[in-house]
């Protein structure tokens, strides 16, 4: 369950990251816009929630699948989705057959990275979000820059 | 196209199940069980709703880039997006958490008019 309000958004380092990627080179995001994008992937979940929960009650099913999800994109006028959350799946599903047969290999070498390696990936995201926050200042600078010049 | 998907060694797969999402699985999972009527999810609607949302985080940047006003100054911001939730049919549901801003001076204005018109019965 959910217990404070902050477990149900997304992680930011996260979210900033995938806009990054999605936007070409160098396009400066708001912090606003960031924290704004970041909400709506969560009323998005919400409402793909809700739309694929209506096609599981309708076939009288308790569990949601991936055909309600999908069904959900179609509803929600997001057929855009279809192809490549198809093509996932897939890749998906593959994946999680490949990994049983090596996951007791890998496994045993995991449990043994693991601790370390958490306390890392925890430190990176931290760090990605100072170096972020740093960023607009410096666009600040820069402009204050060429009004000295002028 | 599909010869990578087809033929993948060991490492390949998990590294391309490890770059297929980015979104932590189980925080979606939680936004998705804070719905009070969902009982219970299986494991490919999971990762089909936590794909679709990065699909959908780098639609709304990239139609709202596209169509804003900083596209000149490579630049996203707030009112981009509140443009975009605006005026796409398919981003209306964002227009509750996506407001467009206005002045305080305007609001102020709004609100006396209002009291006129109430005066006026």
């Amino acid at each position: 369950m959910a217990e404070r309000p902050e477990d149900l958004n997304l992680p930011n380092a996260v979210i900033t990251r995938i806009i990054k990627e999605a936007l070409p080179d160098g396009v400066n995001v708001s912090k606003e816009a960031r924290r704004a994008i970041s909400q709506a992937a969560s009323v998005f979940v919400l409402y793909a929630t809700s739309c694929a929960n209506n096609f599981a009650m309708k076939a009288k099913r308790k569990t949601l699948n991936a055909g309600d999800v999908l069904a959900a994109m179609e509803e929600m006028e997001f057929e855009r989705f279809l192809e490549p959350l198809r093509e996932a799946l897939e890749v998906y599903k593959k994946g999680q057959k490949g990994k049983k047969e090596v996951s007791e290999q890998k496994r045993k070498d995991k449990e043994k990275k693991a601790d370390s390696e958490n306390d890392k990936s925890r430190e990176d995201e931290e760090e990605e979000e100072e170096e972020r926050m740093e960023e607009e200042p410096e666009a600040e600078n820069e402009a204050e820059e060429e009004e000295v010049e002028n | 196209m599909n010869m990578s998907q087809n033929n993948p060694d060991k490492d390949d797969q998990t590294s391309s199940s490890k770059k297929n999402i980015s979104l932590p699985i189980s925080r979606v999972r939680l936004i998705m069980k804070s719905s009070p009527d969902v009982s219970s999810i299986n494991q490919d609607a999971l990762f089909l709703t936590t794909k679709a949302t990065e699909l959908f985080v780098q639609h709304l940047a990239m139609s709202s880039f596209n169509n804003g006003a900083g596209k000149e100054t490579n630049s996203l911001s707030y009112s981009d997006l509140a443009h975009t939730a605006e005026e796409t049919e398919t981003f209306h549901f964002l227009t509750d958490i996506l407001p467009k801003k206005i002045l305080a001076r305007d609001y102020l204005k709004s609100l006396e008019q209002m009291q006129e018109e109430d005066a006026d019965f």
